[in-house]
């Protein structure tokens, strides 16, 4: 495998409700940051994750390169995904080795509409989307198979909003627990509505190591899917996650910190259990996607977060996590190391 | 000079509808759907899918063209409880989300239960579809699922009419005056309240009537968080009360006092009600309050 490393990152400081941006406004300054911490000003190949779904107009992420300088014509893709894909989608373009370096961005703007019903719209339209199960049913469904103590989901929703707090891009969301919503979920057990965008640069081999002093290289990288269906699978465990963090290499050493993709505080606890993280994996100190969820960016953010740790030659080894689909249906591991 | 920020509502939407073809297997289950039967179809590993799906998950292979009724009863496997429904949701009340295990599938099928409580669906509920009247090959022609039937309820009402035997018309007479009648064994000198007219310890007859104070020692006591009609209040405590000078304790309420701080050996005396509202009542007591005297020592 060729080494790519991520060698920037950066995420907008997300906002709850929409600002009125549109979408070249809202990632324009998170792809000239990166830029900035790169030094590149073009990339070899380019890619992002959006949801046509969010906005409610089709091909609404085309209007997004105009943040970009496109022309002349550049080597761009795009995933209808969270941008974590996007970026998986360019570690694969580069290990065609005709490029070194690319440009991955995702955003989102969850505010617009109503969520809940939306993500109804990613289920089968024979069986499921028709009983009009929302997004917190479904979740909390999974929750509900886990059946994990309350005390449990409360440490991890209670520490996600701690270190929220201390995260200048994330929410400062108040310390407790608030109204059941769809039993067994809190709304504290619940991502935050929150739009955002987040971008990373990727670089080949010692191209990284000119460009940075600790690129974070990507040691591992896999991505597993498991039905769609919700009651042809085990939801109280993710085999696919298990499954993308064996291949990923996830314990072959020690983890310094793991950045997972849970948008509810149950999530979390699967999760951990999936990568077999040992408990002195330090897990979501950016806060996660419970103090912050720009739908779509959320994935490429734990990468970028994981990725940071080394960048800021604070950690040595670290696990970036991304989900999509219902009750944790596809998930993606990135193993990153010094 | 700031101004409110432009907005627009926008709808995105299929107007009539986004037509879909089903396929032979989608197909096939929601005709029988239409017809009133659950079917599952087999893999070629012998799993039985339902929903029925055109390629086994498992492995990715097509399924077989083997269908089985399923159902029409299943077993929950796991929930979720909808506080307040919305708009699209199968039901208009609260109602829960459920993994069902179909008898004979290998596989669960998600759909709504009217189960009344969030506590009445745990895992292992025996479930089965509640019909809508027309049905047209969609998933919602099972408008829900009910819970299997596991219990009834009966009322029972039957109505007597009690006459008060000579010793208690006497004690309700004195209760009726403000007075605590008893009466003490002419054998054994144990004495007893309510009045009676034998003693229950040694069978032989009363001496006579002792009136007693309405002071006296709680011995014991329950909190009851249970509405009882005769009790003012919930939680409220009933105790036994030992009266002075009365070998056998009497059951009344307690209150005037949190129902935490009820303690034994506590020093209670009767509340009154008003001299005019008074009748041949025990209810002439409203309940034992607390005195305020040092505890007794059982």
């Amino acid at each position: 495998m060729r080494e790519v490393a991520i060698v920037a990152f950066a995420q907008t400081e997300h906002t709850a409700h929409d600002t009125g941006l549109s979408e070249p406004e809202l990632i324009a300054p998170v792809i000239r940051a990166v830029k900035e911490q790169s030094g590149l000003s073009t990339f070899g190949f380019t890619c992002s994750g959006s949801c046509d779904y969010l906005a409610g107009a089709p091909f609404s992420f085309v209007s997004a390169l105009d943040a970009l300088g496109a022309w002349p014509p550049i080597s761009e893709s795009h995933v209808e995904m969270d941008a974590a894909w996007a970026l998986y989608e360019a570690w694969v373009r580069l290990q065609h080795g005709d490029v070194d370096t690319a440009l991955v961005y995702g955003f989102g703007k969850s505010s617009l509409g109503d969520l809940r019903t939306i993500m109804t719209l990613q289920l089968d339209p024979y069986y499921l989307e028709p009983l009009g199960l929302d997004q917190l049913s479904f979740a909390a469904l999974q929750a509900g198979a886990l059946g994990a103590p309350r005390e449990a989901l409360d440490a991890v929703a209670m520490r996600s909003r701690q270190d929220g707090r201390n995260n200048p891009y994330t929410f400062d969301l108040p310390l407790e627990q608030g109204a059941s919503v769809v039993e067994p979920l809190k709304e504290w057990d619940i991502a935050p509505i929150t739009d955002g965008a987040a971008a990373v640069v990727l670089a080949a081999g010692d191209l990284a190591r000119r460009i940075t002093t600790n690129p974070a290289y990507i040691s591992g990288i896999a991505h597993r899917i498991e039905p769609h269906y919700l009651g042809m699978r085990e939801l109280a465990v993710s085999a696919s996650a298990a499954e993308a963090a064996r291949a990923a290499g996830v314990g072959k050493a020690r983890v310094d910190v793991a950045e997972l993709h849970a948008s509810f505080s149950h999530e979390e606890l699967i999760l951990r259990q999936a990568l077999e993280l040992p408990d002195d994996v330090v897990i979501n100190p950016s806060g996660g996607a419970l103090a912050a969820n720009p739908v779509m960016a959320t994935g490429l953010i734990r990468i970028g977060e994981a990725a940071q740790r080394i960048l800021d030659g604070a950690a040595r080894r670290t696990v970036g996590h991304a989900a999509s689909g219902p009750c944790l249906q596809h998930n993606l591991v990135t193993v990153l190391e010094a | 000079m700031p101004s409110d920020p432009l907005t627009a509502d926008h709808v995105l939407e299929f107007p009539g509808g986004y037509t879909r073809t089903t396929g032979p297997v989608i197909g096939r289950f929601l005709t029988e759907l239409r017809d009133g039967r659950l079917m599952g179809v087999r893999t070629a590993e012998g799993r039985t899918l339902v929903p029925p799906l055109e390629y086994d998950p498992a492995t990715g292979e097509p399924v077989t063209d083997e269908w089985v009724e399923v159902g029409p009863a299943g077993t929950v496997t796991a929930s979720a409880w909808v506080h307040e429904p919305r708009e699209n949701h199968p039901l208009d009340r609260p109602f829960a989300w459920a993994l069902i295990r179909l008898d004979g599938a290998d596989t669960a099928l998600v759909h709504a239960v009217d189960a009344g409580s969030p506590k009445a669906l745990p895992p292992g509920t025996r479930v089965r579809p509640v019909w809508r009247a027309e049905r047209r090959g969609h998933i919602t022609d099972i408008s829900h699922f009910a819970p299997e039937v596991t219990k009834i309820v009966s009322p029972v009402s039957t109505r007597y009419r009690l006459t008060a035997s000579p010793s208690l018309t006497r004690f309700l007479e004195g209760v009726r005056d403000g007075v605590l009648i008893g009466c003490r064994c002419a054998t054994c000198e144990k004495v007893y309240v309510p009045y009676r007219l034998t003693c229950p310890e040694c069978g032989n007859p009363i001496a006579g009537e002792v009136t007693l104070p309405d002071t006296g020692t709680v011995t014991t006591f329950a909190i009851n968080n249970l509405p009882d009609p005769r009790a003012p209040e919930v939680p409220f405590v009933s105790a036994y009360i030992l009266l002075d000078g009365a070998d056998i304790p009497l059951i009344a309420l307690v209150g005037g006092v949190p129902a935490h701080q009820v303690r034994q050996g506590m020093r209670v005396r009767a509340e009154w009600v008003p001299a005019e509202e008074r009748t041949l009542s025990m209810t002439n007591i409203r309940w034992f309050t607390p005195t305020g005297e040092p505890d007794v020592e059982l």
